[in-house]
């Protein structure tokens, strides 16, 4: 970490660059503050205005008056309660399994370390090669019929949480955390006559809480946003999270109803964002880092 | 037997248990479609009768689809305005960014935001706001100025740069920090030495910054590209592939062989090539900046 970044003490001293500066971040927080807040106030501004004001005068302040209903009705009369509670249910389940598969496998292959560990390690890494699209097909028809047990996951919540586990980028993430761990710790716990499980539960994942926040928020949060993949595996309407009934209803509903369910689609994501900033904004750099 | 036992006893079984989700997880759910997607691409497979070998036949019906080259056309064209678009704007934001001395949590928290809102939702709300009407919400806005009305995902030769607009607008944040992450690790003391050389602010920039960032500038490029040839939910949701199918993606031709039509031997053709067409991409990149990415 640097004191200093690329202007120096001595060029921020200077009445000419000071000024500049000022002037640059000023205008990039103009930006920003427009383009990123922008869309998401005008939706939150529309959902509560009548769909005449909407089409009519897309930028004016509700012309004629504001409209709380929409939000009531969205959330009873066009079901989107319904579809909440299905996303949350979807979002929770891969949250788990993305962190039983992490935490078991990053265990295994970092600390216990068996003979054929580093194969493993090398066949999960091979799949952060493959694009995601090329298994689409294929692991739709192994979810249609599963080989050996032969059971369908279609229309269950199976067929999105499992193959969420799937994660090979968060199993790397958590078995890097843990190699940086220090391991005289676990011959330390192992010489107190600690077994496997219990040395996981506590010692290794107490230590690793950092590393598990980041897993967390991000499975959740993916899980949230997912959209190809639980429309092709939930046929049925009363299982559908958002994202998959959303397209759907903007025919049957008014548009002003429609505003208002796309807000509330996208309001627990924001303040889950606005909750663990911390979290996301460490995660995002390294994300890169570990791409890099 | 006895070694079976001394396993067993000195924690392999145990060991081999806490591995078994993660087994049966890559198992059924990545390891063996990948395995099965190189096999299907070969077969007829239509869920009622046994898969039948069919040689090149899947390859052959999706190279002659009329379709094809225009979703290859599409989806390059779609990485090309994505690449303009979206890799210089998170680098001037990151640099700028990187010279705050408070209020660095604000501008992240800014730029970061559109990457929370998911995409289904991002892309119904800019869809609305490309209304071509008068009172559309961006024709209105260009309108104060005199602008427009333009008629954005309405017409053929607008309704790809459209696209791009909201992917860029829904993506940018993600990049921003991983530059901002590597902007503040650049070491200090090498502005230092460039200052004793009389470096002025864009010598600094273009000797010094930029170099510092060339390793993870190339790995960005490469994973930007990788991503957006599989642009899905922005075609499917906003334009469906129109108008005159100028925004049909590859990715789109994909889903509709399989969920459209029921093609998932075309549809796994299409696939391996899209994923083989990526890997001889990222190795001839990987080749060809091995030399300019070790200094």
């Amino acid at each position: 970490m640097s004191e200093r970044s690329i202007l120096s003490g001595f060029d921020r001293a200077r009445t000419g660059t000071r000024w500049s500066l000022r002037a640059a971040q000023g205008l990039v927080l103009v930006a920003l503050a427009v383009a990123s807040l922008g869309p998401i106030l005008w939706l939150a501004r529309a959902s509560i205005s009548t769909t005449q004001d909407t089409l009519r005068t897309p930028m004016a302040f509700w012309p004629s008056g504001v409209d709380w209903a929409n939000l009531s009705t969205a959330w009873n009369q066009a079901q989107i309660s319904h579809y909440f509670a299905n996303t949350v249910w979807v979002a929770l389940g891969s949250w788990f399994v993305q962190l039983l598969i992490a935490t078991t496998g990053g265990y295994v292959l970092s600390v216990l370390r068996p003979r054929y560990a580093p194969a493993v390690t090398a066949a999960v890494l091979a799949t952060l090669f493959i694009p995601g699209v090329v298994v689409l097909v294929p692991l739709f028809l192994t979810v249609l019929d599963l080989p050996v047990v032969s059971a369908s996951l279609l229309n269950t919540y199976w067929a999105v949480w499992l193959p969420a586990g799937a994660n090979a980028f968060n199993v790397l993430l958590v078995k890097r955390f843990m190699d940086g761990l220090p391991r005289d710790v676990y011959e330390a716990a192992r010489m107190d006559g600690a077994g496997p499980l219990r040395m996981l539960w506590s010692v290794v994942l107490p230590m690793s809480k950092p590393i598990l926040g980041v897993v967390s928020i991000f499975a959740f949060l993916n899980a949230w946003k997912d959209f190809l993949w639980p429309q092709i595996v939930l046929p049925e309407p009363t299982l559908q999270p958002l994202s998959v009934r959303l397209p759907l209803i903007r025919d049957t509903v008014e548009l002003d109803v429609f505003l208002a369910a796309l807000l509330i689609s996208m309001a627990l994501p924001i303040v889950i964002f606005l909750v663990f900033q911390r979290l996301f904004l460490r995660g995002a750099g390294l994300g890169g880092a570990v791409k890099g | 037997m006895n070694a079976t036992l001394r396993w067993v006893r000195g924690g392999g079984l145990s060991t081999l248990l806490l591995l078994l989700p993660l087994l049966l997880v890559f198992g059924y759910f990545a390891w063996f479609p990948i395995g099965r997607a190189v096999v299907m691409s070969f077969q007829e497979t239509n869920l009622v009768t046994d898969p039948a070998w069919v040689g090149l036949d899947n390859f052959r019906r999706v190279l002659e689809d009329p379709l094809f080259w225009t979703s290859v056309r599409n989806t390059f064209y779609f990485t090309g305005l994505a690449l303009l678009f979206g890799y210089p704007v998170p680098l001037v934001l990151a640099v700028v960014m990187s010279e705050l001395r408070r209020g660095r949590g604000l501008y992240s928290a800014l730029a970061y935001l559109p990457v929370v809102v998911p995409p289904v939702v991002a892309v119904l709300l800019w869809r609305f706001f490309y209304d071509a009407s008068q009172t559309g919400v961006f024709n209105t806005i260009l309108g104060w100025a005199g602008l427009g009305p333009f008629s954005w995902i309405q017409d053929a030769s607008s309704a790809m740069p459209s696209l791009v607009l909201q992917a860029t607008w829904a993506n940018a944040g993600a990049t921003v920090l991983i530059y901002l992450a590597a902007l503040t690790a650049v070491r200090g003391d090498l502005y230092d030495a460039a200052e004793v050389d009389g470096a002025g602010l864009w010598r600094k920039i273009w000797h010094v910054t930029l170099p510092q960032l060339r390793a993870i500038l190339l790995i960005t490029l490469i994973l930007q590209v990788i991503a957006t040839f599989q642009v899905f939910t922005e075609p499917y949701l906003m334009t469906n592939g129109g108008p005159q199918n100028a925004t049909v993606t590859v990715l789109l031709q994909i889903y509709n062989y399989a969920f459209r039509f029921g093609d998932y031997g075309a549809a796994t053709a299409l696939s391996v090539l899209l994923a083989l067409f990526l890997a001889v991409l990222s190795a001839v990149y990987f080749r060809l900046t091995r030399s300019w990415s070790t200094t």
